[in-house]
């Protein structure tokens, strides 16, 4: 279901004595929490790209991250499944079913397998549809032909793509439309089972049509996954997404239900981010 | 702890993998440095025993102009080990080759960059590559059947000497120069010619006053590498050099170079002699000049980054 | 002078520069097919070469040519391409790559007589190899792993991090993502750097004449067997190939038809040579084809 919020105009809501920072605390409630992090300091060298990273994401929810380019919220996400780990220094707990993932005794690649992500700009590789999807699995298990033939239609199922490449899974995944590309990207990530899906931009880099159907999957998805998305388009982290999160100069400014935020921002600074002020 | 979790305390199947190909590979790697590691020892064992072992002076090696190291001077009790006509050779060779290919290959350079860019392009471009891939032993064997006669013809002798050396190596690091002046004079800023022009330049102004002077360090940097191969080149020099291991007195008389030989003699020697041992001593001063070449370039690139 | 006809003058003795560059080309290439393709004939390619006679061919060189670069090949790339991927996708900025990479960079300067003749120094004399196709497939070996390094390396360069990062999200390590992933990627430009080096390769002789040796004993083509010693298989045998060939018989000059052999052998050389460099970037260019369409 897709949400129905107006973004309202910024000076309703201005008044005195705004917070600064507003964290909605989801562990107060009877939320059940997918993943969350605490401490979280993320740098380039010298350079400090994120400070202060502490949220939770609920399972089974779609959460957005927002803010201007630069803001750390595409930093945040990738450390969650530690793809900055070669290129960044990442402080701090990121605790998930229960343990610390940011350890050294954390196996990555086996982590990774639970918390899949899929990029801004579509990468399939230069493989047949099918191979794109299987690959993965069959690097780390046996699998009848059977099972992955049931993996590869469920997954294309779930990314809404089947309908479309039934008849050429023999296909180079290369040969695929920009849009039909990121819906194989999601399928493939799928095909692994994940417990959460982080998704940076997936649709920034598609026309308007290919970005409503990835929308679309996502909305679907949610049922059985949870998914946490980076976003720079305001109207969609305001139609999908159940929880959004506003990143200002590496903080986590505000974070709430995104009905609230777009509706009644608790903090002056998310207000202007998101009525267009800055960004 | 579930399955899931202890599944992630534990070493997983591709981090096992990735540990071994991550050691595969850079044994790989470290073979390639120990190759270059013995290659230097090992020559360098061999060569520096003429002067330790064999109690040669450097300077007697490095200044005498008489070689004849199986036959003993009866004067000073040491055999004639004077490298410095093979020396003098090889410097004289490779400058010259340099000198003469250097104008060529910057104009076909231009006439690849500035004044014909595609058409330029696409006929000299293949003519380069397929002047590089022509086998060293080609080009001496051309020497040796066009260039030798033709100069004996022109100027008497035996045709052999300094000068079919220079002609012959002229032809074969041309290639190497102008290719790599070629990507240069490429790296130079569009801008750079468009405002040399926009001022009323005209396109040779703006070549020789904008376009050459900004590629300099790059330019140099070719020849430097042309330089190197001149200098290491063997087989198509020894074919029409005349390998006497003596002063030329011109251009046309019949000489040497270090490599020349180095070739001719290694394998009628015994390991171990001196015979033998000097012949290791000029490889090694090949080994040696290999690596100024590489340090005069790094410099020239250093100077470049500067400016 | 004005600089217009400054620029004029300028103009004409570039386009001069670039036709005698052309010409020298073209009438190089003319003279060794003029001169060495009319002798070529089955007999020639075929027949074993004689030392005091006319009439020799180019048989046993020409196998030994293929031979040793195939053997130098197999030795080569998996060590080049250990390299490379080292280089490209687990190497750090720092010390260790820094001399790394200057040690390549100073083999691939090293005149090939050094190589050579360090090979011959080591397995030859110290590892009593003697004159063989082994000797000379590991001096060629030496000769061609920098340049062959380094152009797979550039070939993976080559291939977007997106599929890196693909692979990595997928919860595949860095070695199955590059093995499965980038290098099938590569794999046609990879090929082109290969055929490349093997032209090369083929055409080489100055690192030969002291590791492969320089005669080539008649061989028995209907043995196979790699441990009898006129079989062509045998890689302890010594082999004279085509370039060490046209050396010998020009230094030496014994052979009363040295010439047209020299020339009919240089003919050979040349059209195999042109053949790898022309056919590399066809194939390289026909396996991308056939990669983003099947």
């Amino acid at each position: 279901m897709v949400n129905n919020i107006e973004l309202k105009p910024a000076s309703e809501f201005i008044t005195e004595n705004m917070p600064e920072r507003y964290i909605y605390d989801l562990s107060a409630g009877d939320h059940e929490i997918a993943i969350s992090t605490k401490d979280l300091q993320v740098s380039y060298g010298q350079n400090l790209a994120l400070s202060e990273g502490d949220l939770s994401f609920e399972r089974y929810k779609i959460t957005s991250l927002i803010g201007a380019s630069g803001s750390g919220k595409s930093t945040f996400l990738r450390s969650l499944n530690r793809m900055n780990d070669s290129v960044a220094t990442v402080k701090g707990n990121i605790m998930y079913r229960g343990v610390d993932i940011n350890t050294k005794a954390i196996d990555v690649y086996e982590m990774r397998r639970h918390i899949g992500m899929v990029f801004q700009r579509p990468n399939p590789f230069a493989k047949s549809i099918y191979n794109n999807i299987t690959f993965a699995l069959t690097q780390r298990g046996q699998y009848t032909k059977q099972e992955l033939d049931e993996i590869v239609e469920t997954s294309l199922k779930q990314a809404a793509l089947w309908d479309q490449v039934k008849d050429e899974l023999d296909k180079s995944a290369l040969a695929l439309s920009g849009g039909q590309a990121q819906r194989l990207v999601i399928a493939r990530a799928l095909a692994l089972k994940p417990d959460i899906l982080l998704l940076d931009e997936p649709s920034s880099a598609l026309d308007p049509i290919s970005s409503a159907q990835v929308e679309d999957t996502l909305l679907k998805l949610k049922d059985q996954y949870t998914i946490i998305i980076v976003t720079h388009n305001m109207q969609q982290a305001a139609r999908i997404s159940d929880y959004t999160a506003f990143f200002h100069m590496g903080k986590v400014i505000e974070y709430d239900l995104t009905r609230k935020i777009f509706t009644r921002p608790k903090v002056a600074l998310t207000n202007d981010y998101i009525s267009g002020n800055f960004g | 702890m579930d399955n899931i979790t202890q599944k992630l305390m534990q070493k997983s199947e591709s981090t096992k993998k990735d540990s071994l190909g991550r050691a595969v590979s850079l044994a790989a790697l470290s073979l390639i440095v120990i190759v270059v590691i013995s290659i230097f020892a090992f020559v360098m064992s061999r060569g520096l025993s003429t002067f330790f072992h064999d109690g040669v002076h450097v300077k007697d090696f490095l200044f005498g102009s008489t070689w004849n190291p199986s036959v003993v001077n009866p004067q000073t009790k040491q055999p004639y080990i004077g490298a410095l006509p093979m020396i003098f050779g090889s410097f004289l060779v490779t400058f010259l080759a340099a000198i003469v290919a250097t104008p060529f290959a910057i104009g076909t350079s231009l006439f690849m960059t500035e004044i014909a860019q595609k058409r330029g392009t696409k006929i000299m471009q293949p003519i380069i590559e397929l002047l590089v891939g022509i086998p060293s032993v080609v080009y001496g064997f051309i020497g040796l059947t066009v260039v030798v006669p033709f100069i004996r013809s022109v100027f008497g002798g035996s045709g052999f000497g300094i000068l079919s050396g220079t002609i012959v190596l002229f032809v074969m690091v041309l290639p190497t120069i102008t290719s790599m002046t070629v990507d240069t004079l490429k790296s130079v800023p569009r801008h750079y010619r468009e405002s040399a022009l926009a001022i009323g330049a005209t396109r040779w102004q703006m070549i020789y006053k904008v376009v050459l002077r900004a590629a300099t360090p790059g330019i140099l940097t070719a020849i430097v590498f042309g330089m190197a191969r001149a200098f290491g080149e063997a087989l198509a020099v020894q074919m029409v050099i005349g390998n006497a291991a003596l002063m030329p007195h011109n251009l046309t008389s019949p000489a040497s170079t270090l490599t020349s030989i180095l070739t001719m003699g290694i394998g009628n020697t015994v390991m171990g002699s001196l015979q033998n041992d000097v012949l290791w001593t000029l490889a090694m001063i090949l080994l040696l000049m290999s690596l100024v070449f590489n340090l005069v370039v790094r410099a020239i690139g250093r100077r470049g980054e500067m400016k | 002078m004005n600089a217009k006809r400054a620029d004029k003058i300028a103009t004409g003795v570039i386009y001069a520069i670039s036709g005698i560059v052309a010409l020298i080309l073209i009438a190089m290439l003319a003279f060794i097919l003029i001169r060495g393709v009319p002798n070529l004939s089955w007999h020639f390619l075929t027949s074993p070469a004689r030392a005091f006679e006319a009439g020799g061919g180019i048989g046993i060189q020409l196998f030994n040519s293929f031979y040793l670069l195939i053997l130098a090949m197999i030795i080569s790339f998996p060590i080049a391409l250990g390299a490379a991927i080292y280089l490209n996708e687990y190497s750090k900025k720092g010390k260790f790559t820094t001399v790394v990479r200057t040690a390549i960079e100073i083999l691939s300067s090293l005149p090939s007589v050094v190589v050579g003749l360090f090979g011959f120094l080591i397995f030859v004399v110290q590892f009593h190899l003697g004159f063989s196709i082994l000797s000379g497939a590991i001096a060629l070996t030496f000769f061609n792993l920098p340049l062959l390094t380094r152009s797979i390396e550039t070939s993976l360069a080559q291939i977007p991090n997106l599929q890196r990062e693909a692979g990595s999200a997928l919860g595949l390590s860095r070695w199955e993502t590059v093995i499965h992933i980038i290098l099938p990627a590569a794999v046609p430009s990879i090929v082109t750097g290969v055929v490349l080096s093997a032209g090369r390769v083929f055409g080489e002789a100055a690192a030969l004449i002291y590791t492969a040796g320089q005669s080539a004993p008649a061989l028995n083509f209907a043995d196979w067997n790699p441990f009898n010693i006129s079989s062509p298989l045998n890689p302890m045998r010594p082999a004279e190939t085509l370039a060490v060939h046209i050396w010998k018989i020009n230094s030496e000059g014994i052979m009363p038809d040295a010439n047209a052999v020299s020339a009919g052998a240089s003919a050979v050389l040349i059209i195999v040579v042109l053949l790898f460099n022309l056919s590399a970037r066809k194939i390289g260019a026909q396996l991308y084809k056939k990669l983003t369409s099947a």
